[in-house]
């Protein structure tokens, strides 16, 4: 296993390391970035760094603008606030006119920890995917979060990328030939017995929680999926045939997110049973990150006793 | 200005006026008043100030008009249409199922809009955008925003406002139609807004006042904006909503609403005899 990193610290490093490649990257924060580490890229390009102060709905106009004129911004703030105040301007400005804008969520889901429930998103891939158009990406750890950025360079079109406040191990370095690739799913484990698929940091825990089910003779399969949408339905349909069951996971309401993804996917062309892990269509609390997740159950054996309920569920 | 150029604009103005108000009738629906309110100060703009060529609409060196007040599209569209960057027939579909005009302007499918606005507000932050671009890439193109004065209640268009102030974005320029009316009634009345000119100064611009409906007026504020420096332009233009047609002047009721065959035949005879006058004059 890999450094321990979070994902807002890799996604910081890695802007900085593509400016010289790519130009027209230019980047935007809203009074935050010293926590969503754009304060790297300001200080190594400040020309190409604009703090457009605590308004982020400005920040996302601003960046529709410089992208009509053939820039690359990432317009960077929680996901609370990129996502969620400016949730009509990345509809209206961004994504209706199909400009190529990288909207950033730092401080996705509960592991925010101590701001509390005000400042822990868990809806942003619920409204970024109802968007028409809009890509949605959440790397796992920070090997992918490096290539994830690049990806969203070379892509010409509205995004949203989450990134994660807590360091994470990294996890997919490990992985022979593993390959970043923007609505490609990666498989990190075998397994015939059942399939997890997950997002984010619950990717980690979905690897745990193979381990502990194979204590208990299960074969789980775990799926990174970073990119929500467009969603890996080949991946999904493969793991629905042959495993027949799957649990989803994810820092998110299961409302709105990957498992209802994951559900719309398999109901129309391969129906098994799909039991979503996530957030309980509730509101988060401050605590430590670690004690926040354990409180709502987004832990291994939170996944694994999901996967026990999938399993009675499977026919056969 | 000469006396020609003054007499083309007003012709120009007057078919805009005459465009948009087919256009609304055709489709039943749309926004008129403002539209007719804007007809002047988007005539000035892309028939004396702007560098614009229909035949290269995408130009990266092209000034840019971002209408944040998108509801009055079916002015913008006329605009559009006269300048070349699409044939006048098509402001038929308007609004249609048939066309790709939609109710608000879609820099995708229409050529010459440089940005695709309508929820209120949002237009200004691109266009500020689109000035700081300007700005990176050290070219010399202008940008304008045209905004209502309803729409200015809106707390995204003070962003936008201190963040041009904090760029010194002086290649941008906000002309705000002040007509005095939106929807629920007087904008003094739903959300009093003035004094404007102090509150632009205050959030450090400059600012122009002007009669929205005086052509020359127009003229000359936007040249005279070109030449100031440091600081971004307001240019607060007083206008008369619904201008040009008697009975939609100075009514809110005309915010919204097409007319119906009876009142268009009246407005468009009012609309034509300034036309056919000013045609006259000119020959």
């Amino acid at each position: 296993m890999g450094e321990k990193i979070a994902t807002r610290a890799a996604y910081g490093k890695a802007l900085v390391a593509l400016a010289e490649e790519y130009p027209d990257l230019v980047v935007l924060d809203a009074d935050l970035s010293t926590a969503t580490m754009t304060n790297g890229f300001a200080k190594a390009y400040p020309e190409r760094f604009f703090d457009m102060g605590i308004a982020e709905c400005n920040m996302v106009g601003v960046a529709a603008g410089l992208a009509a004129c053939g820039k690359k911004p990432f317009a960077n703030s929680f996901a609370m606030f990129t996502v969620g105040r400016a949730f009509e301007q990345v509809r209206n400005s961004v994504a209706y006119p199909r400009l190529n804008v990288k909207v950033v969520g730092s401080h996705g889901g509960l592991s925010v920890g101590e701001d509390g429930a005000t400042h822990q998103c868990c809806e942003d891939f619920a409204t970024m995917r109802s968007i028409p158009g809009m890509v949605v990406c959440c790397p796992c750890d920070g090997n992918e979060m490096t290539a994830a950025v690049k990806a969203l360079l070379d892509y010409d079109g509205p995004a949203y990328l989450r990134l994660g406040r807590l360091a994470v191990d990294t996890v997919t370095d490990a992985i022979p030939g593993y390959k970043f690739e923007l609505g490609k799913g990666v498989e990190l484990r075998e397994g015939s017995d059942a399939a997890v698929i997950a997002v984010g940091l619950m990717v980690q825990k979905a690897l745990a929680a193979a381990e502990l089910l194979a204590a208990e003779g299960v074969s789980l399969r775990v799926i990174d999926m970073h990119t929500v949408k467009p969603l890996d339905t080949e991946l999904v349909l493969k793991a629905a045939e042959e495993t027949g069951c799957i649990v989803t996971t994810e820092e998110h309401n299961i409302i709105g997110g990957l498992g209802e993804a994951v559900c719309a996917c398999v109901s129309g062309s391969c129906p098994v049973p799909v039991v979503r892990h996530g957030v309980e269509d509730t509101f988060g609390r401050s605590g430590k990150a670690e004690q926040v997740l354990e409180h709502y159950g987004l832990t291994p054996e939170g996944i694994a006793e999901k996967v026990r309920q999938a399993l009675k569920l499977k026919k056969g | 200005m000469d006396a020609k150029e003054l007499h083309s604009l007003t012709l120009t103005a007057a078919k805009v006026r005459s465009l948009a108000l087919d256009a609304v009738f055709a489709a039943s629906s749309g926004h008129i008043g403002g539209s007719l309110s804007v007809a002047d100060i988007l005539t000035v703009l892309y028939f004396h100030t702007m560098k614009v060529d229909p035949a290269d609409p995408t130009a990266p060196g092209r000034d840019r008009l971002v209408l944040s007040k998108g509801h009055t599209s079916p002015a913008l569209y006329a605009a559009l249409a006269l300048k070349g960057f699409f044939p006048q027939e098509e402001l038929k579909l308007f609004r249609s199922i048939q066309g790709h005009f939609s109710g608000h302007p879609d820099m995708v499918h229409v050529k010459g809009v440089d940005m695709s606005t309508g929820s209120l507000g949002q237009g200004i932050s691109a266009a500020v955008g689109m000035a700081l671009a300007g700005k990176l890439d050290k070219k010399d193109y202008r940008v304008y925003a045209v905004l209502g004065d309803g729409e200015i209640e809106e707390g995204q268009v003070w962003e936008a406002a201190m963040a041009a102030a904090k760029y010194h974005l002086d290649n941008f320029c906000a002309i705000v139609d002040v007509n005095g009316l939106q929807i629920d009634g007087a904008t003094a009345d739903v959300m009093p807004s003035e004094p404007l000119d102090k509150k632009f100064e205050s959030f450090n611009w400059h600012v122009l006042k002007v009669d929205g409906h005086d052509i020359e007026a127009i003229a000359a504020a936007l040249d005279k904006a070109a030449t100031l420096k440091d600081k971004p332009t307001v240019i607060l233009a007083k206008t008369v909503k619904g201008k040009g047609v008697s009975f939609m002047e100075n009514d809110a009721g005309w915010h919204g609403k097409a007319p119906n065959a009876e009142q268009y035949e009246k407005a468009r005879a009012e609309l034509a005899a300034v036309l056919e006058k000013l045609e006259k004059e000119g020959k």
